[in-house]
């Protein structure tokens, strides 16, 4: 087959299928996450205290985080059908790696939700206390570890680590499984996914808390949920600056394109300013080899520098240092471009004549060409890149996404900021009113700009499946285009239909509110 | 009174609950249509497994080969 004949809308099409999926898949997984870590100190407060309005407290939540949790089943594994119909060549390709994390995850989801799932809703009259709240919490942390291992498949790609491949299967095979696991991508992107979703989960219960304030109903309830969402709300989103300022590192360390795209840096160099704003053209990708910057650019001073080698001097390289080759702070060589299609066409050859010397028996040439495949494997990938363009991802998505992403952070500070000010004793929450109204309105908000923090990570890793290793046109599976759409739109309804059953029904439970008895 | 054993408390506790309740009647509804949609209808008739129905077992390295290298 030649590349000529896989349909490129076909490529697009199965793009953002997958997109469609993940984007529709991450709506309900945060939510999940955060309302289990608030309903869990609820909980832990009524097990401390005795009084019945936290445990009804408690309860109100874990009926929200029923409904999103039920919504949410199940949606994670539409992913894997488009793994082997749309993604058949990725598939097999990492099929060793990614097959542990996800057994994990999925008998730790499986096993640990669903038991304790069912203690957490059926169990407040049938077991102990102290075994309720164990349940509760186990919940939370069942879901937490599902996460865990997701993102660890997920790094993976973003950072393949702890693999070798073999042509005799023509996979990946796990190496090792500690340096999977345990890789630094991973750890990074556990610590601010799920900080981001104990964000999003403090968000939600402060803004359904907000509008409780606004009609004056349940106000003790609403005071009560929005002083412990505050709380959760502020000090997950100081950590989450924190944990994002790492993230950056580990991002510059190993995916330098990204950060360039994230910062529409087209030419590096020492002493890089973080930038603000800049007039990056929403919707076309910019003219990088011959703009210098972007325009009406303003930036801080020498903090991309700081933010990406923990130095205000260090080199940041910018798009086109990347294609050209760069040298590293710490001397290392960046190979240019040219070098690295020169290398990774070497490597695809190698497993082409390694295959071929498979079939004839030929073991000479199999071990020669195994031993040029393994010294050029660590650019398979660029093999395929016929234009410098091809490894460059959209600029404007990076660009503007990120900046959502962190504007928003900085927002939601001030946001729970501002509430636990107004929650000191002697303030009345319920004056300023504007204030309740921007704790609503930022629930849709949070959701927003929590799928743009997937947005920056996954638009900026294009146009690699596995970073340097599998760009999306080899791994994507040679469909009639027509198909895709098909599934695309269907999908597209089933979601939407999903979505508003959802959204009606948490609606009409807020609505209804907590069972407080007599408040 | 003997105390029920462990088996007995958890159906128990799964037999109750399903049958007290109210909104998780309506959830299970959405949860096993969904389930429905997706595994008796997008997976079996959307969603084949390309490998499986490109090559023969056993020969799924050689297909992938042949087309990782040809791209």
């Amino acid at each position: 087959m030649n590349l000529l004949e896989i349909d490129a809308g076909m490529i697009d099409w199965s793009r953002a299928q997958f997109a469609l999926t993940a984007i529709y898949h991450w709506l309900f997984v945060p939510l999940t996450l955060g309302l289990a870590l608030v309903m869990g100190i609820m909980e832990t407060i009524y097990y401390r205290t005795g009084k019945e309005f936290w445990k009804q407290t408690a309860k109100f939540w874990q009926k929200l985080f029923g409904v999103n949790f039920a919504m949410g089943v199940a949606t994670g594994l539409i992913l894997e059908f488009e793994f082997g119909t749309n993604w058949s060549n990725y598939s097999w390709f990492v099929g060793d790696i990614f097959g542990a994390p996800l057994a994990i995850e999925g008998i730790v989801a499986f096993f640990m939700e669903s038991t304790f799932v069912a203690v957490m809703f059926f169990g407040w009259k049938k077991v102990s206390k102290g075994f309720h709240l164990t349940a509760t919490w186990l919940t939370g942390l069942g879901a937490t570890i599902s996460a865990w291992w997701i993102l660890v498949a997920n790094s993976w790609m973003q950072h393949p680590v702890g693999q070798e491949f073999n042509p005799e299967t023509v996979r990946n095979e796990m190496v090792s499984f500690s340096d999977v696991a345990l890789s630094p991508v991973a750890i990074d992107k556990f610590i601010h996914t799920v900080l981001s979703a104990w964000v999003l989960g403090a968000i939600f219960v402060a803004g359904v808390s907000a509008w409780y304030l606004l009609k004056k109903r349940h106000l003790n309830f609403a005071r009560s949920s929005l002083k412990i969402s505050a709380i959760v709300g502020f000090a997950s989103s100081l950590l989450i600056a924190v944990s994002g300022d790492h993230s950056a590192y580990t991002v510059a360390q190993t995916q330098p394109m990204k950060l360039a795209a994230m910062e529409a840096l087209y030419d590096g160099g020492n002493d890089q300013g973080l930038t603000i704003v800049a007039a990056v053209n929403p919707f076309a990708q910019p003219d990088y080899a011959n703009e210098k910057e972007p325009g009406m650019k303003i930036a801080i001073p020498n903090l991309l520098s700081f933010l990406a080698t923990h130095d205000f001097h260090g080199f940041v390289p910018g798009v086109n240092d990347i294609i050209r080759g760069y040298t590293k702070d710490d001397g290392t060589v960046e190979l240019p471009l040219d070098e690295k299609i020169h290398r990774g066409q070497a490597a695809i050859t190698a497993l082409h004549n390694y295959r071929l010397g498979k079939q004839n028996g030929d073991e000479t040439v199999m071990r020669e060409e195994g031993a040029i495949l393994k010294e050029n494997m660590a650019y398979f990938g660029y093999g395929y890149i016929k234009d410098a363009d091809q490894i460059v991802p959209y600029i404007p998505v990076c660009f503007y996404a990120f900046r959502i992403m962190v504007g928003g952070g900085c927002l939601f500070i001030l946001l729970f900021a501002l509430i636990l000010f107004y929650l000191r004793k002697g303030k009345d929450i319920l004056r300023p009113r504007w204030l309740l109204h921007a704790a609503f309105w930022c629930i849709p908000l949070a959701y927003i700009v929590s799928e743009c923090g997937w947005l920056v990570a996954e638009f900026g890793r294009q146009p690699w499946t596995i970073q340097d290793m599998l760009p999306t046109w080899v791994g994507v599976s040679d469909l009639q285009s027509s198909s895709v759409v098909t599934t695309f739109f269907l999908f597209l309804i089933l979601f939407t239909t999903l979505l508003i059953v959802e959204f009606n029904i948490l609606r009409k439970q807020i609505k209804k509110g907590p069972d407080l008895g007599e408040e | 009174m003997k105390k029920a054993g462990f088996f007995t408390r958890a159906w128990d506790l799964y037999y109750d609950g399903f049958r007290q309740m109210t909104l998780g009647k309506t959830l299970w509804l959405v949860i096993l249509i969904k389930l429905f949609i997706m595994f008796f209808v997008l997976r079996l008739l959307f969603f084949p497994n390309f490998l499986s129905t490109h090559s023969e077992k056993g020969q799924e390295a050689e297909f992938v080969s042949s087309e990782i290298t040809n791209r």
